[in-house]
């Protein structure tokens, strides 16, 4: 009988752990910047140009930032939800606009004028937000991806929950879902919000 | 599922624009590439690193747009004059060990290093005491004085001896 249980309890022990293996979203990639300070940029805003913000404006705010692009397909399946969410007054959201026209295969980039990008990057970001709704606070362009890889941007859209202190607290890669809306960002911004 | 279908849409974009876009610039090398020293660099530290979007590329061989980018910090910190290590911390704090293809010897990697191995040492460890233990048992067994005589007395071909008391 031992003879047998050997082997079972090997080959159970070879199950439990491809199915945690195969259960897992390899293009979900743990961001070591959780738990870490929000690094620091100072970017043009969107809606008035000239002006820049920096996350250090958000000093004793509880808000998330979105990283987000008009060719972005997946941002527009979670941009309802945004719209929604931010329609309720939940928390303040700043968009991070990323590489709206060197992101998307269609344009050469390359042959633009930094002036010609910037115009075009604000045509079509303000286009896209006039279309589908304006979630956020205010979005920042972040054109040629610098911030997004201080950020550990991959794939967009990410979104990162930040404290009154600046910390990263959370980070969601791929679209906000209801699911992870209601069960992981909003308890952890109350949370975050009760802190002094 | 939406995730992994936009990665493979970049991938596969990536892949037939490649060429493409490859023969638009071949003739319009940027200055930094001028340096070979560099360039050579750059590759040497590339292959060690994986491409985030094509997660089976390594920086060096992809042609996803996020590596192109990578490579092009990269690039600049090489000339910024930053060590091999300065360069893979600098990409780790931002996307963690998983850009490394060598995972750093740490408290939680040390399973991966020293699993096999240990499993190793397990698995001859087992082998030893098994063998051991079957070589106890086929030792010779000791014929009391009673076996010994019944023994002979059958070889004898004669019936046996009622047994002794003692």
């Amino acid at each position: 009988m031992k003879r047998f249980l050997i082997p079972l309890g090997l080959f159970l022990v070879l199950v439990v752990f491809l199915a945690i293996g195969l259960n897992r979203d390899p293009h979900e990639v743990p961001s070591p910047l959780v738990g870490k300070p929000a690094p620091a940029f100072s970017l043009e805003k969107l809606a008035e140009p000239g002006k820049t913000f920096s996350p250090a404006d958000m000093q004793g705010q509880v808000w998330l930032l979105n990283v987000w692009a008009s060719w972005c397909v997946s941002c527009r399946a979670e941009h309802p939800l945004l719209v929604a969410f931010s329609r309720q007054g939940g928390l303040p959201i700043v968009g991070l606009n990323y590489k709206e026209v060197r992101g998307d295969g269609g344009i050469d980039a390359k042959k633009l004028s930094p002036a010609d990008e910037a115009s075009l990057t604000r045509q079509r970001a303000g286009a896209w937000l006039s279309q589908h709704g304006d979630p956020y606070t205010l979005s920042v362009l972040d054109m040629d991806g610098r911030v997004g890889i201080d950020y550990g941007v991959y794939g967009v859209p990410e979104t990162y929950l930040i404290d009154k202190k600046g910390v990263i607290r959370f980070k969601q890669i791929g679209p906000i879902t209801p699911d992870a809306l209601e069960k992981k960002i909003l308890p952890l911004a109350r949370q975050l919000a009760a802190e002094s | 599922m939406k995730a992994l279908r936009r990665t493979l849409t970049t991938c596969a974009t990536a892949l037939l624009l490649g060429p493409l876009s490859l023969s638009a610039h071949a003739g319009e090398a940027t200055p930094m590439a001028d340096n070979p020293v560099v360039e050579a660099r750059l590759i040497a530290i590339s292959e060690e690193l994986r491409c985030l979007v094509c997660q089976n590329e390594s920086l060096a061989g992809s042609r996803a747009e996020l590596a192109e980018d990578l490579r092009r910090e990269v690039r600049k910190l090489i000339q910024d004059g930053k060590s091999d290590t300065e360069i893979k911390d600098y990409l780790v704090a931002r996307y963690g060990d998983f850009v490394l293809y060598r995972p750093p010897v740490k408290p939680t990697t040390w399973l991966l290093w020293f699993g096999p191995f240990a499993l190793l040492a397990g698995a001859v460890a087992g082998l030893v005491a098994y063998l051991r233990r079957r070589a106890s048992r086929v030792q010779p067994a000791h014929l009391s004085a009673a076996d010994k005589a019944s023994a002979e007395a059958l070889l004898a071909d004669t019936p046996p001896r009622p047994k002794d008391p003692a």
